[in-house]
C-alpha cells in the first residue's frame, strides 16, 4: 500500500512538473513551438517556478504534517505558533516604512529579497514569542493559546500598519493570498536546503511523534528525551513554515490538508508520515499552480486563492463522509 | 497503619519505596495539596491494589510512584534513588499504562504495540528479531493478534484496551504500573487479565494497580487504601482489617464477604449497601 502511494505520488510529480513547464498564458505553447524565446521562458521562468512550487508544497506538507504530530490534532495547521501572522507583520512593516508601492515582485530583485526576508524575520520572531508567552515547550495547549494570541495581536498591528500607509495595500493583498508566480532559482535552492534540513530534523524525533499519540504521560514513561526532541520539532516546523510563507506568501490549506489526505490514503507511522505529507504538499501545490495558470489564461489567479477554495472543498467532503 | 512493614524490613528490598511524598495541584489561591503520603514500600514480586473512592488521589499516587509526575519527597525504584536512574533507563525498568487520555486513533494496532519496544531500541533503530517476537506474543496474550493492520480508531473502547495493555507488556519491564486497566474490558477478558497479573507476579514482575472493581482487587496480594490524598491502610487483601478501612473509606457502602463457590473454593466479594439497608 505504502509502495504504490510512493509511485503515485512521484509520477503526479512528475507529470505537474511536465505540464507546468509546458503551460503559459497560451494554453500548452512549449508543445506547439519550441523555439529560442519558448525555451528561454521555460528555463527561465518555467522551471524555478515549478520547482519552486514543489519545493513550497513540500514544505507545508512537511510542516503540517510536524505541527499535527506535536499537538496531538490532525486539524493542527502549520501557522498554529504564529508564524503567519508575524511574516505578514514583517512584510508590512517592510512596505509601509520602506514606503515602495508596486506590485508582490513586480520591482526589482532587491525589494523580493527585502520582503523574503522581513517575512522570514517576522515569522521567527512570532514563534520565539509564542514560545516565550507559553513559557517554553512543556504544555502544548499552553503552546496552543498563545500561538492564537500572538496570531491575533499580530494580525490586528498588520491590519494597522495597512491601514497607515494605504499605498502599500495592493502588494500586502498579494503577499496575503500567496503566490508562486515569482519564484526563482535562489528560492528553489533556499527552499530544497530547508526542506532537506528540517526533514532530518523532523525525521530525527519521528518516533516521538508516534509515542505521543499514545499521550504526554505515557509518551514520558518510555524514556524518550522528550523536551530536546520535542524542541527538534518546533524548530523544524517554524523554520519550514517561515522559510515557505516568506518566499511564496500565505498559502492556505497545503499544510493541513497534505497529512490529512495522506492519513486517508495510508495508515502509517510517522517518519514514513513525513516524506508522504512532503510529497502529497508538493503535488498539490504544483496542481494549485497548473489551474491558477491555465483556468483563466492569459490571466493568472493567485495561488493561494485556489488552495483556500480547493481545500475547503476538501474538508466539506470529508464532513460530509463524516456523517 | 503500615500492618505489614515488619514482614517487608524481613525482605529488606522494596520495588518502590516513596517518602514524604507531596503532590499539588494548581496555583496561586487555588492550589491544594492532592497527596501527602508519609511512607508507602510497595514488595517486590508481588501485586498490590491501590483503591479508593473517587478524588482520593489514586492516579496521582500511581503517577507520582512512576516518577511522572513533579512531586517533593523521596522516591527509589529498587532501592536505587529515582534521580539516579537515568530516563532511558527509565523506560526499561517500567511499564505503563494509563488511562488512555489523549490518546489519538491513527496508528494501526501492530505499530501501537511496538512503541513499548522504543526503551529498548536505540536512536534510529529498527525494529530487531526479538522486537517482533515480543510484541507478537503481546499481541497475543490479549487475543488481539487478528487486528494488527487495522488502527485504534476501528477498535471498540474494549479491544483498545486490550491493545493498550499488549503496550505495555510489550516494554517486557519489572515494574508495571496499571492505572484502571480492566475499564470497559468484559468479563472473560477481566478473567483473563487477573490470569495474566498472576503469572507475571509469579515470574518475578511487580504489579502495582488502581482498580474499581473492589471484588477483583480483593484478588491482589496487598492492598493500599487511599483516601483524602492520604494513605489509610496498607495491608494484606485477606487481612480483617484491611477490609474494614475499605469499608470505612467508602463510607460503609460496600461490604465484603466471603462466599464460598463449588468450583472455585472461597473468595472475597464485595457487595453493595443499599442506603435503605444500612445500620445505624
Amino acid at each position: 500500500m505504502t509502495g504504490r502511494l510512493w509511485r503515485a505520488l512521484v509520477l503526479l510529480a512528475v507529470l505537474l512538473m511536465l505540464l507546468g513547464l509546458m503551460a503559459g498564458s497560451s494554453g500548452l505553447d512549449a508543445f506547439r513551438d519550441m523555439g529560442p524565446m519558448t525555451r528561454q521562458i521555460v528555463l527561465d521562468i518555467r522551471l524555478p517556478r515549478t520547482l519552486g512550487a514543489a519545493a513550497a508544497g513540500a514544505l507545508f506538507g512537511l510542516a503540517g504534517a510536524v505541527a499535527q504530530g506535536v499537538f496531538r490534532n490532525p486539524l493542527a495547521d502549520p501557522f498554529l505558533l504564529g508564524s503567519a501572522s508575524g511574516a505578514s507583520l514583517g512584510v508590512a512593516l517592510l512596505l509601509g516604512l520602506g514606503g515602495s508601492a508596486g506590485g508582490w515582485g513586480a520591482s526589482g530583485w532587491a525589494q523580493r529579497l527585502g520582503l523574503t526576508g522581513a517575512a522570514f524575520v517576522g515569522a521567527v520572531a512570532a514563534v520565539l514569542l509564542t514560545l516565550v508567552l507559553a513559557r517554553g515547550l512543556y504544555h502544548t495547549v499552553r503552546l496552543l493559546l498563545a500561538g492564537v494570541v500572538v496570531g491575533v495581536v499580530l494580525g490586528a498591528l498588520t491590519q494597522l500598519v495597512m491601514v497607515s500607509f494605504p499605498q502599500s495595500l495592493q502588494t500586502m493583498q498579494g503577499f496575503m493570498l500567496g503566490s508562486t508566480a515569482f519564484l526563482g532559482w535562489s528560492a528553489v535552492a533556499l527552499m530544497a536546503a530547508v526542506w532537506l534540513l528540517c526533514a532530518a530534523l523532523a525525521w530525527g524525533s519521528a518516533r516521538v511523534l508516534d509515542a505521543l499519540t499514545l499521550g504526554e504521560v505515557t509518551a514520558r514513561s518510555l524514556g524518550l528525551p522528550l523536551g530536546p526532541l520535542r524542541l527538534a520539532l518546533v524548530l523544524s516546523l517554524a523554520l519550514a513554515t517561515g522559510t515557505a510563507v516568506a518566499q511564496t506568501g500565505m498559502i492556505a490549506f497545503v499544510g493541513l490538508g497534505a497529512p490529512h489526505l495522506v492519513r486517508s490514503l495510508v495508515k502509517t507511522t510517522h517518519g514514513p508520515l513525513l516524506g508522504f505529507a512532503s510529497a502529497m504538499g508538493a503535488v498539490l501545490l504544483l496542481a494549485a499552480d497548473l489551474l491558477a495558470r491555465c483556468l483563466m489564461a492569459p490571466q493568472e489567479l493567485p495561488v493561494g486563492v485556489l488552495t483556500a477554495a480547493l481545500g475547503g472543498g476538501y474538508l466539506l467532503v470529508r464532513l460530509k463522509a463524516r456523517d | 497503619m503500615h500492618s505489614d512493614t515488619k514482614a517487608f524490613q524481613a525482605i529488606q528490598k522494596t520495588a518502590i519505596c516513596a517518602r514524604d511524598l507531596h503532590a499539588t495541584l494548581g496555583s496561586g489561591a487555588a492550589r491544594r495539596a492532592v497527596l501527602d503520603v508519609a511512607a508507602l514500600d510497595i514488595a517486590p514480586g508481588r501485586w498490590t491494589c491501590i483503591v479508593g473512592p473517587n478524588g482520593a488521589g489514586k492516579s496521582t499516587l500511581l503517577k507520582a510512584l512512576a516518577g511522572l509526575l513533579p512531586c517533593d519527597g523521596h522516591l527509589a525504584w529498587n532501592d536505587i534513588p529515582l534521580q539516579n536512574i537515568p530516563v532511558r533507563a527509565r523506560g526499561q525498568q517500567l511499564a505503563w499504562l494509563g488511562q488512555g487520555d489523549g490518546l489519538a486513533l491513527d496508528l494501526t494496532v501492530y505499530d501501537t504495540v511496538m512503541l513499548g519496544r522504543l526503551p529498548h531500541q536505540g536512536w534510529l533503530e529498527t525494529p530487531s528479531a526479538n522486537d517482533i517476537r515480543v510484541v507478537e506474543t503481546a499481541l497475543r496474550t490479549v487475543q488481539a493478534w487478528d487486528w494488527c493492520p487495522r488502527t485504534l480508531g476501528q477498535l471498540s473502547a474494549g479491544e483498545r484496551q486490550r491493545v493498550l495493555l499488549a503496550r505495555a507488556l510489550a516494554v517486557q519491564a519489572p515494574l508495571m504500573l496499571m492505572d484502571e486497566p480492566l475499564t470497559n474490558l468484559d468479563p472473560p477478558h477481566q478473567a483473563d487479565w487477573l490470569e495474566w497479573v498472576r503469572a507475571s507476579v509469579q515470574s518475578g514482575t511487580t504489579v502495582l494497580s488502581v482498580l474499581h472493581e473492589i471484588t477483583l482487587a480483593l484478588h491482589a496480594d496487598a492492598i493500599v487504601v487511599l483516601d483524602g490524598g492520604t494513605l489509610r491502610h496498607h495491608g494484606d487483601s485477606a487481612d480483617p482489617d484491611t477490609h474494614r478501612a475499605m469499608e470505612a473509606v467508602f463510607g460503609r457502602r460496600l461490604a465484603i464477604h466471603r462466599v464460598h463457590t463449588e468450583t472455585a473454593g472461597s473468595q472475597w466479594v464485595a457487595l453493595p449497601v443499599l442506603a435503605s439497608e444500612a445500620q445505624p
